[in-house]
């Protein structure tokens, strides 16, 4: 999914949809509960049509950001625009050209699924005359239309969440944010949210910005934000991180590894050790390395596996940690964070 | 919504429907006001139960607590019913419980994430409070329709100046009330809490008004207390609606509906509505200005 450029001819109604300037533009965004710096200077753009990521451990300030940036919050300084709308002081104007997809459900569960997406076709005040074929197309992109008479209440975890992202896109906004799109959900419908996410991306050409804590959901974005402690650590295309990491990871099985890892020392110029029961090395282009491991290593290999670097490679080479444990501290300093807010701040 | 699902056979690969979402108007916060109108009818209707539940108590009160106390008090109901007494209180009250029930529903949505739905479209606060309190008036009366219908078993006939003065004021007093709820509900998170503050607020103000009983002759202390008890300018004037259409003796009227007196000057009922009508418009403003400043 490559970053394409919105087709002004294509976009007849959009008169505040200032084009030609990013979806999303982020300067110097700062936000403090109490004494806790949640955020802590952010800065980076995204332009039309782009799949954006945030990723991060629970915790790292993804939340705080979005809710920033879709007008829940306030910075505490720096500014931002999304669709050309200034966070602050244009967020009415924001708002009718943003989608929201939160992380709690926020469906009325008493109202079928067609009188949810109805409700919020009245309350951002739809052409009559489109509500029912817009209404009709987002809920077939979600496969949810032969069940639009059936209320939410009766809708499994996976089918609610398909149904917000319908109504999140039910008025045709130029930016969709989804907040942990998947979270809770279990792998395989997590796997059909993010073909759904795709689908309409491809189809409705809008800029979507998303965070996420699974590593591999962030394979699907064409860019990811790596955040941490509340700051970007790294910004570029997966591919392009992974790459960053350079050394693929090469692990072989053999009779004696002592004598295996003296003659990669010896050869290659390589040092390995032992990880996981197998002799483990890094090395670039691994796959082209293996055949001359073979012809030119003395000691006999009964197995070898390459892999390519991961994003949780990504991650612990930019904040040394596992993403794992930097939840783990990120869940004490969120408690903190909710004792300031509890005592300090206005509820 | 209609059920009718219309024949529209578009293919699945058509090109999107863009809408557009309009700038502020009048139009598009009257069509908010009414959406959030809608909504809480919708809820209501499908909530049988809590149909149930908020007939139920008035009933309690004006058939067991009415005709069993009737046998302590019909000396001093100079002959008449003491279901017929209370009656213009229960209709009040039935509207009260109600339209307070409504006005929860604004912790309910807190509790179960729908409230952010409002809270991000682009639509002022201010439509989603007024379509809110027009929503629970609406359920309240409702009800007390039902409540109407009764009189005929309390020795009060059918009469149409009757019958639209009741709905009058009791439209008049659920929008009141719910404005106060949402004014509450707003500021409370937990739908426990709310309850607590009903408890604490709605029970003192029906006993206080004069709902069962005459306001006159009151210890001082219980006077004070009536007289800045909203709920007494909606019981007041509804029990003088009602006794006038009775034809009872000058001296149970005299006895049963002495009216409401501020330092012996008899309050007329167009004030009395006046003062509902204020303090609902107060709190309707108090709960704007409120929910226009949460996040």
């Amino acid at each position: 999914m490559a970053a394409r450029a919105t087709d002004p001819a294509n976009n007849g109604a959009g008169s505040d949809d200032r084009s030609g300037g990013p979806a999303i533009a982020v300067h110097d965004l700062v936000k403090h509960f109490g004494d806790v710096e949640a955020v802590r200077g952010v800065e980076f753009a995204v332009p039309p049509g782009e799949v954006f990521g945030f990723l991060g451990p629970n915790g790292a300030g993804k939340t705080t950001t979005i809710h920033m940036l879709c007008t829940l919050a306030k910075p505490t300084s720096g500014w931002a625009t999304v669709a050309g709308h200034d966070i602050v002081s244009e967020r009415d104007d924001e708002r009718r050209n943003i989608g929201l997809v939160f992380q709690d459900p926020t469906l009325d569960n008493y109202l079928t699924a067609e009188q949810n997406l109805k409700l919020h076709a009245e309350l951002y005040g739809l052409q009559r005359d489109l509500v029912r074929p817009r209404m009709r197309q987002v809920l077939e992109m979600v496969g949810l239309w032969e069940r639009k008479d059936s209320p939410v209440g009766t809708f499994s975890g996976g089918m609610r969440r398909r149904l917000e992202i319908a109504r999140g896109m039910m008025h045709s906004p130029r930016v969709l944010f989804l907040d942990e799109p998947t979270i809770g959900l279990d792998p395989q419908t997590r796997r059909s949210i993010w073909t759904y996410i795709a689908e309409l991306q491809e189809r409705e050409e809008i800029t979507i910005f998303m965070t996420t804590h699974y590593m591999d959901e962030a394979e699907w974005c064409d860019r990811i934000a790596i955040m941490d402690h509340g700051e970007i650590v790294a910004l570029d295309a997966p591919g392009k991180l992974k790459a960053g990491v350079g050394a693929d990871r090469v692990m072989i099985h053999t009779d004696n590894d002592e004598a295996a890892i003296a003659a990669l020392q010896d050869r290659f110029g390589i040092e390995a050790r032992i990880a996981e029961g197998a002799v483990t090395f890094g090395v670039q282009q691994g796959e082209e390395f293996v055949p001359r491991l073979f012809a030119e290593l003395a000691v006999p290999i009964k197995g070898v596996s390459v892999s390519r670097p991961t994003l949780d490679d990504v991650f612990m080479s930019y904040t040394g940690t596992t993403i794992r444990d930097a939840e783990e501290d990120a869940a004490k300093n969120r408690n903190r964070m909710m004792m300031q807010v509890m005592h300090g701040g206005r509820r | 919504m209609s059920a009718a699902t219309t024949a529209i056979e578009e293919p699945r690969a058509a090109a999107p429907v863009r809408v557009h979402v309009p700038p502020h108007s009048l139009a598009s916060e009257l069509r908010a006001i009414q959406i959030v109108w809608r909504r809480d009818l919708i809820r209501f209707k499908a909530d049988r139960i809590r149909i149930a539940a908020t007939f139920v108590q008035p009933l309690l009160f004006l058939f067991v607590l009415g005709s069993g106390l009737q046998q302590l008090s019909s000396a001093g109901t100079h002959g008449v019913n003491l279901k017929t007494f209370i009656y213009p209180g229960i209709l009040c009250i039935s509207v009260m419980f109600t339209a307070m029930f409504s006005a929860a529903s604004i912790v309910w949505d807190r509790e179960f994430g729908f409230l952010r739905e409002m809270m991000v479209a682009p639509v002022r606060r201010s439509s989603i409070v007024i379509g809110k309190c027009l929503g629970g008036a609406t359920v309240a009366c409702s009800q007390g329709v039902i409540m109407i219908l009764l009189g005929p078993a309390v020795g009060v006939d059918y009469n149409v100046t009757l019958i639209l003065g009741i709905f009058g004021l009791q439209l008049l007093l659920a929008f009141t009330i719910t404005a106060f709820g949402v004014m509450i509900a707003i500021r409370i998170k937990q739908m426990q809490a709310f309850f607590g503050v009903m408890q604490m607020i709605v029970m003192p103000m029906f006993f206080i008004s004069g709902a069962l009983f005459p306001v006159s002759g009151l210890p001082g202390w219980l006077t004070v207390l009536n007289r800045i008890d909203p709920l007494t300018y909606a019981v007041d004037p509804m029990r003088r609606l009602v006794f006038s259409h009775l034809s009872i003796s000058p001296a149970a009227r005299r006895a049963l509906d002495p009216g409401v007196t501020w330092w012996g000057w008899r309050v007329p009922s167009l004030l009395e509505a006046a003062v509902v009508a204020a303090l609902g418009l107060l709190m309707l403003g108090v709960a704007i200005w409120e929910f226009s400043g949460t996040e």
